[in-house]
């Protein structure tokens, strides 16, 4: 009987086949909508946490200042001490459970080669800046400890630098100028592609911290220190020996708050991918309104098909059916009707989502259980806006029904 | 013609409205239609002839009164009891045919089958089959629109006698054809009363077409005015 009831609605979804689609319309924008939402959303997500482990992943990141929070602004003040040779020592000496650690100090500069040039974050850093950050050599070497202690004028560079300078070209061996001083490249790095707040990170220019802070900074100071932790070794449980290397180097009294901040990449991450999930729910809800709004136009549809059938209702009251048949014709008809909108729904919002991740390098996502989500609520939209109709259909009088014009 | 008691009405009362505005559409009426009877019920609009159709089909109950119909009480069942026995034993036939639109003679004739909760199969057969009495070989898979309004009245037939009724309901079946289609419907329904011994109760307002019956009652405001046998033609 309900094989026979959903067969028959296909039919009646056929024979109405502008209004059907009409019906459709609202639920299908619906869903595509929702189902784009969610589906670009968690590819966002993915995209936003794959971005922060690009910066290395069990990173800590240490730079002078307190740490921002509800003690104060943070930040460099007037007071701050900056980080210097002397931390560095204290944690290579001390910490365990770190693979690297190394130092950062970076500026903005102009590189020159021949007569282009460009601007370019130039960092002084060690060899062992590379393990650091996860980050490897398409070609050449990375810096001797010779060359790191003397600060010799070699440099390492990203893609962008290479292909401003040479395009498809070699680099190694030439000579670019870095502010006033020359370095020889003797290395080129892997491209990393953009992050997620559009910063290209191949624009960069490496060279050994002693010959950035004599040539460029002019000073001895140390931007930040990365602290990689090895694979045993949580995060969380390493930035505690840090702050205690770091307070004992930098002989802060027990009762005085750190004059540095610890930053932990992997909780950033945490916390943005949560707060892009927040943005994808918040946008999910939003598609979800006009889902809602499908499920109204399925009601308003479902209302006008009862009074237009009235008369065929009638007949069939007339020759024998009892209310639950009629209450199950349109009940199923309504349900029907919206599943199929759920389901062609489903198919553009995947078309949307997958066009949206080609324009936007964005992984496509989909989730098989946001798609059953879809279809389970698709239809019971349509059971629950048709149900008034369904009921409205049943309860006519067969007598009056067959008198309607 | 003196099969047992198909149909009595036992003082029917139905009436509308409240107080002063209390209109009866049917007064206290006595009436008993024999099984394999063929009855015609004329008289003018709002003579209660409609009403009467209406509780004999069981679509509708009487405000006061029994009425009795194969020895049960239907004009006290509720809807859904209504519903299985005109599924059941009643079939109906309307002035304006009443088939479902872009639906097929034989989906159509199928219709009630379905809620007898007939297979698929045995419900075409049944349907092909009452087709076919009813003369629309090769018309079968026609939509009512590509039907003439003499054909799409034998659909109709056909959808009222495919489950075998016991009673034919007919409301004005001619009052849409011409004279020479009025004759071929009427003389289907004589067939049908005859051969298969269907009782027939049909509303009328022609007198020839009334005399197709084998009785005729007249109703005129809420009674029957008269109620006689008509006389063969010799």
């Amino acid at each position: 009987m309900i094989w026979e009831t959903v067969r028959l609605s296909l039919l009646s979804v056929r024979r109405n086949v502008l209004r059907s689609f009409l019906t459709l319309l609202g639920i299908v924008i619906g869903v595509a909508a929702v189902i784009a939402m969610l589906t670009i959303g968690s590819g966002t997500t993915e995209k936003v946490k794959a971005d922060i482990s690009k910066l290395g992943s069990n990173l800590l990141v240490i730079r002078p200042g307190r740490p921002a929070g509800p003690g104060g602004p943070g930040g460099l003040d007037q007071a701050t001490r900056p980080l210097g040779s002397k931390e560095l020592a204290a944690l290579v000496a001390h910490l365990s459970g770190a693979r690297a650690i190394s130092p950062a100090s970076q500026k903005q500069v102009r590189v020159i080669f021949g007569t282009e040039s460009l601007t370019s974050g130039v960092t002084g850093t060690d060899s062992a800046y590379l393990d650091a950050r996860d980050w490897k050599l398409d070609s050449g070497r990375p810096f001797s400890d010779s060359e790191n202690r003397s600060g010799t004028g070699v440099c390492l560079i990203g893609e962008t630098v290479r292909q401003q300078f040479f395009g498809a070209g070699d680099p190694e061996g030439e000579i670019i100028r870095v502010n006033r001083t020359s370095c020889k490249i003797i290395g080129l790095l892997e491209p990393k592609g953009y992050t997620g707040f559009g910063q290209d990170q191949d624009n960069v220019v490496l060279m050994p911290l002693a010959a950035y802070q004599r040539r460029i900074a002019g000073n001895r100071d140390i931007d930040s220190i990365y602290v990689a932790a090895d694979d045993r070794t949580p995060t969380t449980e390493l930035l505690p020996r840090v702050e205690d290397i770091l307070r004992d180097a930098r002989r802060i009294p027990p009762d005085r708050e750190d004059d540095f901040s610890i930053r932990d990449m992997t909780q950033i991450a945490d916390a943005m991918a949560s707060a892009t999930t927040t943005m994808t729910g918040m946008l999910g809800a939003v598609a979800g309104v006009s889902l809602l709004v499908g499920g109204i136009g399925i009601m308003n549809i479902m209302l006008v098909s009862v009074t237009e059938r009235t008369r065929e209702i009638g007949i069939r009251l007339a020759i024998g059916a009892h209310e639950k048949h009629i209450l199950i014709q349109f009940l199923v008809e309504a349900t029907v009707l919206s599943l199929l909108g759920g389901i062609i729904g489903i198919l553009i919002g995947l078309t949307l989502a997958g066009l949206a991740s080609l324009t936007l390098a964005i992984p496509f996502a989909p989730s098989p259980a946001v798609i059953l989500l879809a279809v389970g609520f698709s239809a019971l939209i349509g059971m629950v806006f048709g149900f008034f109709p369904a009921l409205r259909g049943a309860r006519l009088d067969p007598i009056d029904a067959l008198r309607h014009e | 013609m003196s099969g047992s008691l198909l149909i009595t009405f036992d003082k029917i009362w139905k009436s509308y409205g409240q107080g002063e505005a209390t209109v009866h559409a049917l007064a206290g009426v006595d009436l008993a239609i024999r099984s394999g009877e063929f009855v015609a019920i004329m008289g003018p609009s709002g003579s209660g002839k409609s009403t009467a159709m209406n509780i004999i089909g069981c679509l509708d109950t009487p405000t006061a009164g029994t009425y009795s119909f194969m020895g049960i009480d239907a004009g006290r069942l509720d809807r859904n009891r209504r519903a299985m026995l005109r599924n059941l034993y009643v079939g109906f036939v309307f002035q304006g045919y009443n088939l479902l639109p872009r639906t097929t003679a034989v989906e159509n004739v199928e219709l009630p089958l379905i809620y007898r909760g007939v297979a698929a199969r045995e419900r075409h057969d049944l349907a092909m089959k009452a087709l076919a009495e009813v003369g629309l070989v090769g018309r079968e898979h026609h939509t009512p629109a590509e039907l003439s309004g003499g054909q799409q009245q034998r659909v109709a037939i056909a959808r009222a006698i495919v489950t075998r009724p016991t009673l034919l309901v007919a409301d004005e079946p001619t009052g849409n054809l011409d004279t020479a289609r009025t004759h071929e419907i009427m003389e289907l329904l004589t067939r049908l009363n005859t051969e298969l011994g269907l009782t027939i109760a049909m509303v009328t307002h022609e007198a020839d077409v009334a005399f197709y019956a084998g009785r005729t009652i007249r109703f005129l405001d809420g009674h029957v005015a008269s109620d006689a046998v008509n006389l063969e033609v010799v």
